[in-house]
């Protein structure tokens, strides 16, 4: 009965997302504002039975009603509730489901925060997020309905969700990721609505500002965690590999990055708008781009849905109606003129413009790479595959030319600076950071290498002009008040992010170049040292878990003579599905992690294959990744955001000039 | 005047390039969804076996890729979860019987259990490499179970084959390739 509910509240919830998409549009061009306001309700109202229809499935899930055919297919009774409860998200069915509760919540928020904006812009906005609604939930009920029941032979238990899944990074990593990409489509939404105004002002940007953010910020997080994932669970110590699926949650990132930067320069300058617009829709357009590639099949991954070619058709002829609608849109309303606000060469207008090149083109290729495949295969070239190599070359020299200007970044001022003035600021720590890379990697126990050299005066160039604009921002402030007042939650959240990259940059060049890897046969007893860590096989135990049998291996880690750490990585046997799972055993630390995955038996005296890794820093990539996506989210808590919603191009924009680097 | 009209209307022409290179992507992938991306080949054909170093299912000794040269040979990617390989096995055993040497890779799997599977089903592998991580596999670029790769005596491997090997396959198409591969040494 309940999974009929859950169904029932799905029909409704589309019939709501129809009538949002529909009516609140059409007022807006009559000019009928009962109609616009019904917008409000109508949001409110496909969240609600949404939400009810999320609340169905779990149910049944946490149940165990294996008449459910999503359920036992991806279910068992022997699954920790946890796990069940992730396990609704765990397959194509309910992760769409999860992803319209998203869409709907991001709709309810738009729908209370934008009360005070004009009503024809509120309402248009709503509607389009109701389009999109409407979309993906006949994507769900004709195509994906996760209420099948499987009728009159109900089966006993369940297959068991994979067990690759059956992780508390898996439980967080879908959420958190879907509220990235769903949410990709308030700023969409918002641009297609100023568009249909014509209206494309400084005050458009300000309002989309925040959600912008916070939905990068989020997507930031939702990557993390998906790299973390593979990391410890996979077993082979990689942490990105270029997969098709990893690509489609980068590209949008990346797309993202430049829409971040570039709403900024039309925030503050009032310039960039139709390439801000542009942004805004390719974003979006990428994220729904990953959503066909993920789930139609056209591409093989090992995170790949399972495939069904009708629903590629569904998704990619919603995507062209989207997508192609936008465009149209934009060719039609988008201003052709250039603006006749002009900047310098060296301005912050210029850096940004380059922020927004290098991005876009780092997007572009990853496109590039993984419609390639693709594209010969149609043109009937022969089928290629385009690995970690390409992404490698074309992505690694990008980002080191992105760096000399984000190092200025911070310091520069809007509409005209001197490069002199900036040489004044940064030669001499500059300097500082040149010696600091030159010293800093002969500390280490390994020789001089000239990577990691290159790393540490990238990630110091970024923090200098970083310091040095923090040191403008607090000269002469003599009270609190002041100090709060300068230092604003935009700019906090932009130094947390642009130290976030740093970080990042230096744990992935060195963990690049002084991992060490191992795979060995040991037997009890027997011990291998790793850059000063000895390693000592102690032995090996039976453990059962809930539903599975492990062995688990003891792996006692000692560094002159002390006792590090005691690794228990487990070989374990899932009881249902009969899968074997490799648990690593990882003793997790800032400066370095230690890594044991055990392979299988070798011998009969009781010898297995191990696998050993030394990797030093890597936990700073995802440390940067963290500063990253919360101080995306941070910059939203501005309360320029919250209170001013009048159109000013304003004056304000010289307040940073104020505090950048007067000398 | 009408050269005025041009020039105001190319930078609006100017917008619709977004319009018309998505046009095309959508065309491409449009007939993206009608083709099979599980007949992509590998990216190593041409290229060396791998390097690894991994036990036997038979005795457990540790094996590298060395051991396998000297002849042309299938590498056959199987495992106990995946039933195409039950439909794929009485096959297997037909070219075996005929002398045409099959490694097997037991990708991701048990020892135990696969130790049974072959006593129950037979043995149609000279031996077999035990993946159990699928590192071998993952080195391959495998996707799924049964795959089978053809490797010649130099140990370079030169097709790759997705999916149930059978008798239709073999003869249209699979034992020409593997002739092939023969003669290519001589």
């Amino acid at each position: 009965m309940i999974p009929e509910l859950g169904h029932f509240a799905l029909i409704m919830a589309f019939v709501l997302s129809i009538a949002l998409f529909l009516i609140p549009l059409a007022g807006s061009f009559v000019s009928n504002s009962g109609a616009m306001h019904l917008a409000d309700s109508l949001a409110v109202g496909v969240f609600v039975f949404i939400a009810i229809s999320f609340g169905c499935l779990s149910h049944a899930f946490l149940t165990d009603d294996f008449s459910v055919r999503l359920v036992s297919s991806h279910s068992n009774s022997l699954l920790p509730p946890m796990y069940k409860l992730s396990a609704v998200w765990g397959n194509h069915e309910g992760s769409l489901l999860l992803w319209l509760l998203i869409l709907s919540g991001w709709m309810v928020c738009v729908a209370i925060s934008c009360r005070s904006l004009p009503l024809v812009f509120s309402a248009r906005v709503l509607s389009i997020l109701g389009g999109i609604s409407t979309g993906f939930l006949s994507f769900s009920l004709f195509t994906s309905n996760p209420y099948e029941r499987l009728l009159p032979s109900i089966p006993t238990d369940g297959a068991d969700l994979n067990p690759l899944l059956q992780d508390i990074g898996l439980i967080i990593h879908p959420p958190i990721l879907y509220m990235g990409y769903v949410g990709f489509a308030v700023p969409f939404a918002f641009a297609l609505s100023a568009l249909m105004q014509g209206r494309l002002d400084a005050a458009w940007a300000r309002w989309s500002r925040p959600w912008t953010n916070i939905a990068w910020g989020f997507l930031t997080l939702g990557i993390m965690l998906g790299s973390w994932w593979a990391y410890y669970e996979l077993g082979w110590g990689g942490w990105w590999f270029w997969d098709p699926v990893e690509n489609a949650s980068f590209m949008p990132w990346l797309a993202g990055t430049a829409l971040v930067h570039s709403l900024a320069v039309t925030e503050k300058r009032g310039l960039f708008k139709s390439w801000t617009v542009l942004l805004a829709i390719f974003t979006f357009s990428l994220s729904l781009l990953g959503t066909f590639l993920v789930r139609s099949g056209v591409l093989t991954s090992v995170h790949a849905f399972a495939s069904d070619p009708s629903r590629g058709l569904f998704i990619l002829i919603f995507l062209f109606l989207v997508v192609g609608g936008s465009l149209c849109l934009y060719a039609f309303r988008a201003p052709a003129v250039a603006s006749r606000i002009g900047f310098n060469l060296a301005s912050r207008e210029s850096l940004l413009l380059f922020n927004n090149v290098i991005f876009l083109v780092a997007s572009l290729t990853i496109l590039f790479g993984t419609l390639f495949p693709l594209f010969m295969d149609v043109l009937g070239k022969g089928k290629y595959s385009v690995g970690p190599p390409y992404f490698n070359i074309v992505f690694l020299p990008l980002m080191a030319l992105l760096i000399p200007f984000m190092g200025l970044g911070p310091i520069a001022r809007w509409k005209e600076d001197r490069i002199r003035s900036w040489q004044e600021q940064l030669s001499t720590p500059a300097i500082a950071v040149i010696i600091c890379s030159l010293v800093f990697p002969l500390m280490g126990k390994d020789s001089f290498n000239l990577w990691i050299a290159l790393s540490i005066l990238f990630a110091g160039w970024i923090l200098i002009g970083l310091l040095r604009s923090l040191f403008d921002r607090l000269r002469g402030i003599r009270s609190i008040t002041t100090l709060v007042g300068r230092l604003t939650p935009s700019y906090i959240g932009m130094f947390l992010a642009h130290c976030g990259f740093a970080v990042s940059l230096l744990g992935i060049v060195v963990t690049q170049q002084n991992s060490q890897e191992y795979d060995l046969k040991m037997l009890p007893g027997d011990s291998k040292t790793l850059s000063g860590y000895t390693f000592l096989f102690a032995g090996v135990r039976t453990v059962n878990g809930p539903n599975f049998l492990a062995e688990e291996a003891i792996f006692e880690v000692t560094t002159e003579g002390k006792l590090v750490s005691t690794l228990l990585p487990q070989k374990r046997r899932y009881l249902s599905s009969n899968s074997i799972m490799t648990e690593a055993g990882i003793d997790a630390g800032f400066w370095r992690d230690l890594y044991v995955a055990m392979g299988e038996p070798v011998g009969s005296e009781g010898a297995w294959a191990i696998r050993l890794h030394y990797k030093p820093m890597v936990r700073w990539i995802w440390l940067g990744a963290i500063f990253i996506g919360f101080g995306g989210i941070f910059t939203a808590f501005d309360k320029r955001y919250r209170y001013r919603y009048e159109n000013l191009v304003t004056n304000e924009s010289n307040e940073d000039r104020k505090f950048a680097a007067a000398p | 005047m009408n050269q005025m009209k041009i020039e105001s209307l190319q930078p609006r022409l100017r917008l619709f390039i977004p319009l018309v290179l998505f046009t095309l992507i959508a065309v491409f992938l449009f007939r993206a969804l009608s083709l099979n991306p599980a007949s992509i080949p590998s990216a190593m054909i041409g290229r060396s076996l791998p390097e690894f170093e991994l036990p036997v299912l038979e005795n457990e000794r540790l094996t590298n890729n060395a051991d396998l040269f000297g002849r042309s040979i299938l590498i056959n990617v199987w495992a106990t979860w995946c039933a195409a390989c039950v439909i794929e096995h009485p096959f297997l055993m037909r070219l075996a019987d005929s002398g045409i040497p099959i490694y097997g890779v037991n990708y991701k799997d048990q020892v135990v259990g696969a130790r049974k599977w072959l006593s129950d089903y037979g043995d149609p592998y000279v031996s077999n490499i035990i993946d159990q991580h699928g590192k071998l596999g993952f080195d391959l670029g495998v996707y799924g179970a049964p795959e089978t790769f053809f490797v010649d005596a130099n140990g370079i491997i030169q097709y790759r084959h997705v999916g149930i090997i059978n008798e239709d396959i073999w003869t249209s198409k699979l034992a020409n390739l593997f002739n092939g591969l023969e003669e290519g040494v001589k």
